[in-house]
């Protein structure tokens, strides 16, 4: 994929009562090369969730524009939606729909969205289920699901429909150590068989290992970008220094 | 059957007859003349205006129903005009007495419409009233139901119908269990008031039966064991349903 982002802004309402706005992303420029995988770094509140948020084509931009490919991403509702059809998105707090079992969670959108029968729908989820290890908790709903299974059908859940990119915000962010471990095994295992991605971690020595182009955004800007090796021997600004060094040490 | 539900059981069967019990005492204790004869020559009366009771209350469910799904997805639709119409709707009945909206609502509006099936008007002014507790007992179990769940919706691509039915309905159907019977139980019992505008239920059959009869109490103890007859099967279910939707969450 080739990433092109050109002036994108970000205003919210504030939650208090004086009726202001708050800028999240205040004009973020960026051009990658032809990537697989690019990784979003930054301190918190500095506006990566934002920015992935609008990627996935969940929320619209207030200014700017995005595309990838040279394609720009529709802004009307009905682009949008067919862009979140042929992408797929991972959530920092999972958001299985805890109504539905496991399985019923990947089924949902192949039988709702793709339009596959149920057998065939049923087919195509057992072969990753299994290699995942996960085949034995396919009847359980969430609720009784640790977090680190939990994760994992969540991210088979955006990966059964073939998407052709995965965005992930934050997938280890909720989980403790050893859960963390088996999340991001199953993303590197992803980023080997070429599933292109896009995802925000603060877990540095992963996107060490599994980005080709890291971006640091902070402030509601992209300070810094480039391919991993020099971002991280040179840092290119004062600030991203000081958050490597905080964050590596 | 396990020990708990015996126990449950047997508790519950013995506050049943500490209460019959003392219904019991306090009849015997007021010097009154009973007559049970005079009131069985009148038992079909009591069946047909039983069945009626049972008839209205089921369509003003349907109905109630409805207007409380409709009116809560009108207040999340942001659109001011819905909104209004909705809020001042539910203000309007909840702050006036039924017995006021009926006979405003039949020999007013009715009347003015030439709606003269007095039957169907009940059940409409019915459902009215019913229908704006159900907006806010629907609109409560649809504000809970966590952002990450609407996100979640979007982002595998179902549309904004199917995210309501598949996903957000679900998940509040099981928040409003509890205060959906007991609104439906209150219903039951409000429907007696129907008799003012000379509706041929449960309660005007009691009436009617007194007046004949000039026994009281052996007309109106009959319309308690009635409306328990549909209002305790109501909680019953309502209880094995909450266990069958029961999960973690």
């Amino acid at each position: 994929m080739r990433l092109v982002l050109e002036n994108v802004r970000q205003q919210f309402a504030s939650p208090g009562k004086d009726h202001g706005s708050v800028e999240v992303l205040k004009g973020c420029a960026l051009t990658t090369g032809d990537i697989q995988s690019l990784v979003l770094i930054g301190p918190s509140g500095g506006g990566k969730s934002t920015l992935l948020r609008i990627l996935a084509g969940l929320d619209v931009p207030t200014g700017g524009q995005v595309s990838f490919d040279g394609t720009p991403l529709p802004r009307d509702p009905a682009g949008r939606l067919a862009w979140r059809r042929r992408v797929g998105t991972v959530f920092q707090a999972y958001n299985l729909f805890p109504h539905l079992t496991a399985l019923e969670n990947l089924l949902l959108p192949l039988v709702h969205v793709h339009k596959l029968s149920r057998s065939d729908a049923l087919e195509r989820v057992f072969e990753p289920l299994t290699r995942f290890g996960l085949a034995a908790h396919a009847n359980k709903r969430p609720g009784q699901l640790s977090g680190g299974q939990k994760q994992r059908i969540a991210i088979l859940r955006a990966l059964v429909v073939e998407p052709s990119i995965l965005f992930l915000d934050e997938p280890t962010s909720a989980l403790d150590p050893e859960m963390t471990a088996e999340v991001l095994e199953m993303i590197r295992e992803l980023r080997d068989q070429g599933r292109q991605l896009v995802l925000v971690t603060h877990q540095m020595h992963f996107a060490k290992r599994v980005a080709d182009e890291i971006a640091f955004v902070a402030d509601g800007q992209i300070e810094a970008h480039g391919p991993v090796a020099a971002f991280f021997e040179n840092p290119a600004t004062p600030r991203l220094a000081h958050f490597l060094e905080t964050v590596l040490a | 059957m396990n020990a708990r539900f015996v126990q449950r059981f047997a508790a519950h069967a013995a506050v049943t007859m500490l209460f019959t019990g003392l219904v019991w005492l306090a009849a015997s204790r007021v010097d009154y003349e009973w007559n049970w004869a005079g009131v069985w020559e009148y038992r079909e009366m009591f069946l047909k205006g039983w069945l009626a009771t049972v008839l209205i209350s089921v369509s003003a469910l349907v109905g109630s129903g409805v207007i409380g799904v409709v009116g809560a997805v009108c207040l999340q639709s942001r659109n001011l005009l819905l909104e209004a119409v909705v809020r001042v709707y539910v203000e309007l009945i909840r702050g006036t007495p039924l017995l006021v909206q009926l006979l405003i609502g039949f020999y007013l509006v009715a009347t003015a419409v030439g709606l003269e099936n007095r039957y169907v008007a009940g059940v409409v002014i019915l459902s009215l009233f019913s229908g704006a507790y159900m907006v806010e007992i629907f609109r409560g179990g649809l504000a809970a139901i966590p952002r990450g769940q609407h996100d979640a919706a979007a982002a595998i691509g179902l549309s904004r119908w199917q995210a309501f039915w598949l996903v957000i309905l679900p998940q509040a159907a099981r928040i409003v269990l509890p205060p959906v019977a007991g609104q439906l139980a209150s219903l039951i019992k409000d429907s007696s008031l129907l008799s003012v505008i000379a509706i041929s239920e449960f309660t005007l059959a009691a009436q009617e039966v007194n007046s004949f009869t000039y026994s009281s109490l052996e007309s109106y103890l009959p319309l308690a064991v009635g409306y328990l007859m549909l209002t305790l099967p109501l909680s019953w279910t309502a209880g094995v349903l909450e266990r069958r939707f029961h999960y973690e969450s």
